[in-house]
C-alpha cells in the first residue's frame, strides 16, 4: 500500500517537474541571465576599485565569463510559431550526456596541464635555476598550481563527469535540472581558472589545498550547492527502488566537501580586495586546516573515487560486485573514521598530545575500512582475471586498486607517532601521496576516461587499445620511479636529519641533506615525465576516438584466445603444503 | 586473494557452484553478490579497534571538562623532548666542562678534549658559519677560505677564538678587529695613472704576468701608500688584518681588474661578533674546528 502511495506521489512530482521544465524554462533562462548581469556588474566594481593587478585581472576574467554565460543562456531561448518563446528540450528520453562529454574533455585537458606543472616543479627542485628568478614562475607559486590542477581540476572534473554518468544510469532517470548541470560544469571551470591565475599572480590565503581567496571560495560554494542539487535531485527522481552504492560514495563526497570547504575557509575580507583573514587562529587554525586537508584526501580522493570504482569496475569486468555487505560496512566505517584522522598531520606540534593520539588511533582503525573498497573492487574481478592480460582498461583498474591498497596501508603506518617522527616533513610523505595520487586517482581516472570516451562519442571502442596498453606501462614506470625514489630519499632525509655523532652533535646540515637528495629528485622528475607522456598518449587516443577514427591494429590477445580452464581460483592447499618445495 | 576464496570456499561464477547469490537488485546491469565479510578483514578491523582502545588508555587521549586523560604511561611529547635534550646534554657534558675550563692556548694539548671540541664545532659551523664561509669552509669572493694557512688575523687558537668572539668591523663591539683600507681612487688619494701602476706592481709581486715598466713606476707608489699596512715586502701584517699580496690567495680576486677595483674602492668586509649569541663553549668548539681545518698554527 505504502509503495502505491509513494508511486502516486512520485507521479505528482514528475508532472509538476515536467510542467516546470517546459513552461517555466524561458523564465529560468531570463532569471539566470539576470544573475549573470548582477555578477558582471560586481566584476566591473572589482576592476574599478582594484588596488592590485591580480584583483583587476580576476575582475576581467569574471566579466568575460558573465558575458559569455548570459549570451549562451539567452541564445537558448527560441521563438515559437505562436508568438511565444521556448527553450528547446532534449526530447528523445535519453540520458543527458553532453555535460559529461565536456567533463571528460576537461578532465583530459586539466590532467595534462596539472601533470606538466608537476614535471616543471619537480625539475625546479632538481635544478633550482629553473625558477627563472621570476615571482610568477617560482616554485612557491607553481606548487599550488600543480596540486590544485591535479586534485581539483583533473580529479574534480573526473568526479563531476563520472558522477553525472553514474547517477543517471543507476537511478535510471535523466539528470535533474540539466541546465543547472551545465552551470556546475562551467562554474567549476571558472573556479579553476580563478584559482590558478590567482596563484600565479600571488593571490593566496596560504592554506594548503585551500589556497584560493574568499571570493573564489564563495563562488565555489555556489557551484557546489548547484552540484548538490543536481545530484540529489536526480537521486530523488530515481526509478530504481534502491540507491546504488556508488551514489552513497559520491553523495558522501559532495556533502562532506561542502562542509570542509565552508568551515576551513571562514574568513573576513580585509576590505574589497583579494586579502582576507581566516577566523581561526594558531593551533585551532592548524587543526581546522588539517581536518580539511586530510578529509580532502578522504572524501575527494577516496570516497568520490570509490564511487567511480563501484560503477566502472563491475561494468568493465561484466561481473557482479563481490559483497554488498562489505560495501555497507566499509562505507559507514570509512565515513565515520576518516573525519577524525586529520590530527596525524600535526604530530609533535603545538597540538595537544591527546588530539595527536586520537588522530593516530583513528588513522590505524581506518586501515580495514579503506581496504574494504579494494577487496570489493579486486574480488569483483573474480572469474574475470584473464581480462588483466587482454584488457588494458581492466589492468588500469586493478593497478589503481592495488595502489589504493598500498597507500591506505602506508597511511595508517605513517600516522603512528614514532613512525611519523621519522617520516614527517620528509619526501616520504610526497612519495606516499603520489603512490595514491598517481596510482589510485590517476589510474582509475584514465580507465574511466577510456570507458566513457567511446560511449560518449558513439564509437565502437577507443581509437587504439594498444596505446592504452602503452599508457598503462608508461604510467606504471613513472609511478615506480616516482614512489621508489621518494621513499628512499625521504627515509634517507629523515635519518640524516636526526643523525648524531658519538660526541652527541648533529652530523648533517640542512644543505647537506638537500645535496644528498639531488639524484633522487632527478629520478622523480623522470618518473613524472613518463607519467606525463602516458597522459599525452591518452589525449591523442581520446582526440582520435572523438573524431570517429579506429586504429587498424592487431588485437592485444592475438594468438592467445581465452582459456577458461586457466582462469580459475586457486585451489585450497592441503595443510603443510606451504613448507613443501615447489615442483 | 586466493585466501578469500579458500575461506569462503565458494566461487560465484565457477561451474557447478551455486555461489552466494545476489541481493536481487540490479542497476544498469550491475548486481551485488551476497558474500559475507571476509573473516580476515573483519578480524584485522577488530584488532585495530582493540589496538586503538589500548592506546587510548596508555596515552593522553580523551578531552574531559577538567582536562584531558593523561594515560597510564604518563607520556607527554614536551617532557619527551626535554628528556632527549637532557640525555644529549649529559652526553656532551663531560667534554663541555673541560672545554670551558681549559686555557684557550692549551686546547690542542688534550687530544680527547680536542676531538670532542672539533666534532661539536663541526656541527655548530654547519648552522652558524656555512652561510658565508660555505659548507666546506672554502669561502668565496669576500669570504675567506678557512682551509688554508693564509690568516689575516692570526691562525693560532687564541687569535681564532678572538676573531669568532668579536668579529671583524662589527659595529658596537669595542674589541672587534678594526682596520680600514682607503679608497684610493674614489676618494682621490691617487691619480688614475698611479692606481694603474700600483696595480701592475701588485701583479708583479704576486708573480703574475705584468707590464714591467708600469710595475716599476708602481713600486714607489706602493712603498709610500701601501707598505705601511701590507709591509714593504707586501706579505701583509696581522695587526692590521692586511692580507699577503704575494701569494695566490685572494679575498676579492687577484686578476688585474679585481686588484684595480680593490685599490680604487677598497673593501671592508664584516664578520659578526658571536660573543653573546653563542655560548663560550660553542665558540671554543668552533675555534677548535676552524683550527683543525688544515691551517691551524
Amino acid at each position: 500500500m505504502a509503495s502505491r502511495a509513494k508511486r502516486r506521489k512520485h507521479a505528482r512530482i514528475y508532472r509538476a517537474n515536467s510542467y516546470f521544465r517546459t513552461g517555466a524554462n524561458v523564465m529560468t533562462a531570463f532569471f539566470s541571465a539576470g544573475a549573470y548581469l548582477v555578477f558582471g556588474i560586481m566584476s566591473l566594481f572589482m576592476i574599478a576599485t582594484a588596488t592590485s593587478a591580480g584583483f583587476a585581472i580576476h575582475g576581467v576574467i569574471i566579466l568575460i565569463a558573465c558575458i559569455l554565460a548570459a549570451l549562451t543562456t539567452l541564445g537558448r531561448v527560441k521563438p515559437t510559431e505562436r508568438d511565444g518563446w521556448v527553450v528547446p528540450e532534449k526530447t528523445d528520453g535519453g540520458y543527458y550526456d553532453g555535460v559529461i562529454k565536456a567533463g571528460v574533455i576537461a578532465t583530459v585537458f586539466w590532467g595534462i596541464a596539472g601533470l606538466l606543472v608537476g614535471v616543471v616543479i619537480a625539475a625546479q627542485l632538481a635544478w633550482p635555476v629553473l625558477n627563472l628568478g621570476l615571482e610568477w614562475t617560482s616554485f612557491g607559486r607553481l606548487r599550488p598550481l600543480h596540486t590544485s590542477a591535479v586534485i581539483f581540476a583533473f580529479g574534480g572534473n573526473a568526479l563531476i563527469a563520472t558522477s553525472f554518468w553514474v547517477v543517471q544510469r543507476t537511478c535510471r532517470t535523466q539528470l535533474f535540472a540539466p541546465g543547472l548541470s551545465w552551470f556546475v560544469f562551467w562554474g567549476y571551470q571558472l573556479f579553476i581558472v580563478l584559482a590558478a591565475t590567482g596563484y600565479l599572480l600571488g593571490i593566496t590565503q596560504s592554506k594548503e589545498y585551500a589556497e584560493p581567496e574568499w571570493y573564489v571560495d564563495l563562488w565555489l560554494t555556489i557551484v557546489w550547492v548547484a552540484y548538490f542539487l543536481v545530484y540529489v535531485g536526480t537521486i530523488v527522481k530515481r526509478r530504481e527502488p534502491h540507491i546504488y552504492v556508488a551514489n552513497w560514495f559520491y553523495l558522501a563526497f559532495i556533502i562532506t566537501i561542502a562542509m570542509l570547504h565552508i568551515v576551513n575557509n571562514l574568513a573576513v575580507p580585509a576590505g574589497f580586495g583579494p586579502k582576507s583573514y581566516i577566523v581561526w587562529s594558531g593551533v585551532q587554525d592548524a587543526l581546522t586546516q588539517w581536518w580539511y586537508g586530510h578529509n580532502a584526501v578522504g572524501f575527494f580522493l577516496t570516497a568520490g573515487f570509490l564511487g567511480m570504482m563501484y560503477y566502472f569496475v563491475p561494468k568493465q569486468a561484466g561481473k557482479p560486485v563481490y559483497s554488498y555487505r562489505l560495501s555497507i560496512v566499509h562505507f559507514w566505517s570509512l565515513i565515520f573514521l576518516y573525519i577524525w584522522a586529520g590530527p596525524h598531520h600535526l604530530h609533535f606540534t603545538a597540538l595537544p598530545d591527546w588530539a595527536q593520539t586520537l588522530g593516530m588511533v583513528f588513522s590505524v582503525m581506518l586501515w580495514m575500512p579503506s581496504w574494504g573498497g579494494m577487496i570489493n573492487g579486486l574480488m569483483t574481478l573474480d572469474g574475470a582475471w584473464d581480462k588483466i592480460r587482454t584488457d588494458p582498461i581492466i589492468r588500469m583498474f586493478v593497478a589503481a586498486l592495488a595502489f589504493y591498497g598500498m597507500a591506505t596501508f602506508e597511511g595508517p603506518v605513517m600516522s603512528i607517532r614514532s613512525v611519523n617522527g621519522l617520516s614527517h616533513y620528509t619526501d616520504w610523505t610526497i612519495g606516499h601521496v603520489h603512490s595514491g595520487a598517481l596510482g589510485w586517482n590517476g589510474m582509475i581516472t584514465f580507465a574511466c576516461v577510456y570507458f566513457l570516451t567511446p560511449r560518449l562519442f558513439g564509437a565502437e571502442r577507443m581509437y587504439s587499445l594498444r596505446m592504452i596498453n602503452w599508457h598503462f606501462w608508461l604510467a606504471m614506470g613513472g609511478i615506480v620511479l616516482y614512489a621508489a625514489s621518494m621513499w628512499v630519499a625521504g627515509i634517507m632525509q629523515g635519518l640524516m636529519w636526526r643523525e648524531f655523532n658519538a660526541e652527541g652533535y648533529l652530523v648533517y646540515s640542512f644543505a647537506e641533506v638537500v645535496a644528498a637528495m639531488h639524484p633522487y629528485y632527478i629520478i622523480r622528475w623522470l618518473g613524472g615525465v613518463l607519467y606525463l607522456v602516458g597522459a599525452l598518449l591518452m589525449a591523442w587516443n581520446v582526440w582520435m576516438t572523438a573524431k570517429g577514427r579506429l586504429r587498424d591494429e592487431a588485437p592485444l590477445d592475438a594468438g592467445q584466445p581465452y582459456n577458461p580452464s586457466a582462469d580459475r581460483p586457486l585451489e585450497p592447499r592441503p595443510a603443510g603444503a606451504l613448507a613443501q618445495p615447489a615442483e | 586473494m586466493s585466501k578469500i576464496d579458500t575461506q569462503q570456499n565458494a566461487h560465484p561464477s565457477g561451474p557447478g557452484n551455486a555461489g552466494p547469490g545476489t541481493t536481487g537488485h540490479e542497476w544498469d546491469g550491475i548486481q551485488e553478490l551476497n558474500n559475507p565479510l571476509p573473516r580476515w578483514w573483519l578480524w584485522i578491523f577488530y584488532a585495530t579497534i582493540v589496538f586503538a582502545a589500548v592506546w587510548v588508555v596508555l596515552y593522553p587521549a580523551i578531552p574531559l571538562p577538567g582536562g584531558n586523560t593523561q594515560g597510564t604511561l604518563g607520556y607527554s611529547s614536551r617532557a619527551d623532548v626535554e628528556q632527549q635534550m637532557q640525555a644529549l646534554d649529559a652526553q656532551r657534558d663531560a667534554a663541555l666542562k673541560g672545554i670551558e675550563a681549559i686555557a684557550i692556548e692549551d686546547l690542542g694539548k688534550d687530544p680527547k678534549l680536542l676531538q670532542a671540541a672539533i666534532e661539536g664545532g663541526r656541527s655548530a659551523f654547519k648552522v652558524h658559519c656555512v652561510q658565508c664561509h660555505g659548507s666546506g669552509a672554502a669561502g668565496s669572493t669576500g669570504y675567506p677560505n678557512l682551509n688554508d694557512d693564509d690568516w689575516m688575523w692570526g691562525g693560532d687558537y687564541a687569535s681564532i677564538y678572538r676573531t669568532i668572539q668579536h668579529g671583524i668591523r662589527q659595529p658596537g663591539d669595542d674589541e672587534t678587529h678594526q682596520s680600514v683600507m682607503p679608497a684610493f681612487g674614489k676618494d682621490g688619494l691617487l691619480q688614475p695613472a698611479e692606481i694603474a701602476s700600483v696595480t701592475e706592481y701588485v701583479l708583479a709581486i704576486s708573480g703574475q704576468e705584468h707590464d714591467r715598466a708600469l710595475a716599476a713606476r708602481g713600486a714607489p707608489v706602493f712603498e709610500q701608500q701601501c707598505a705601511s699596512c701590507h709591509g714593504a715586502d707586501g706579505k701583509g701584517m696581522r695587526e692590521f688584518g692586511s692580507p699577503n699580496l704575494t701569494d695566490a690567495i685572494w679575498l676579492y680576486g687577484g686578476d688585474r681588474a679585481s686588484i684595480h677595483n680593490t685599490v680604487f674602492y677598497a673593501h671592508a668586509g664584516v664578520m659578526p661578533s658571536w660573543k653573546g649569541r653563542l655560548s663560550d663553549a660553542t665558540i671554543r668548539k668552533l675555534t677548535a674546528y676552524v683550527h683543525s681545518l688544515g691551517g691551524g698554527e
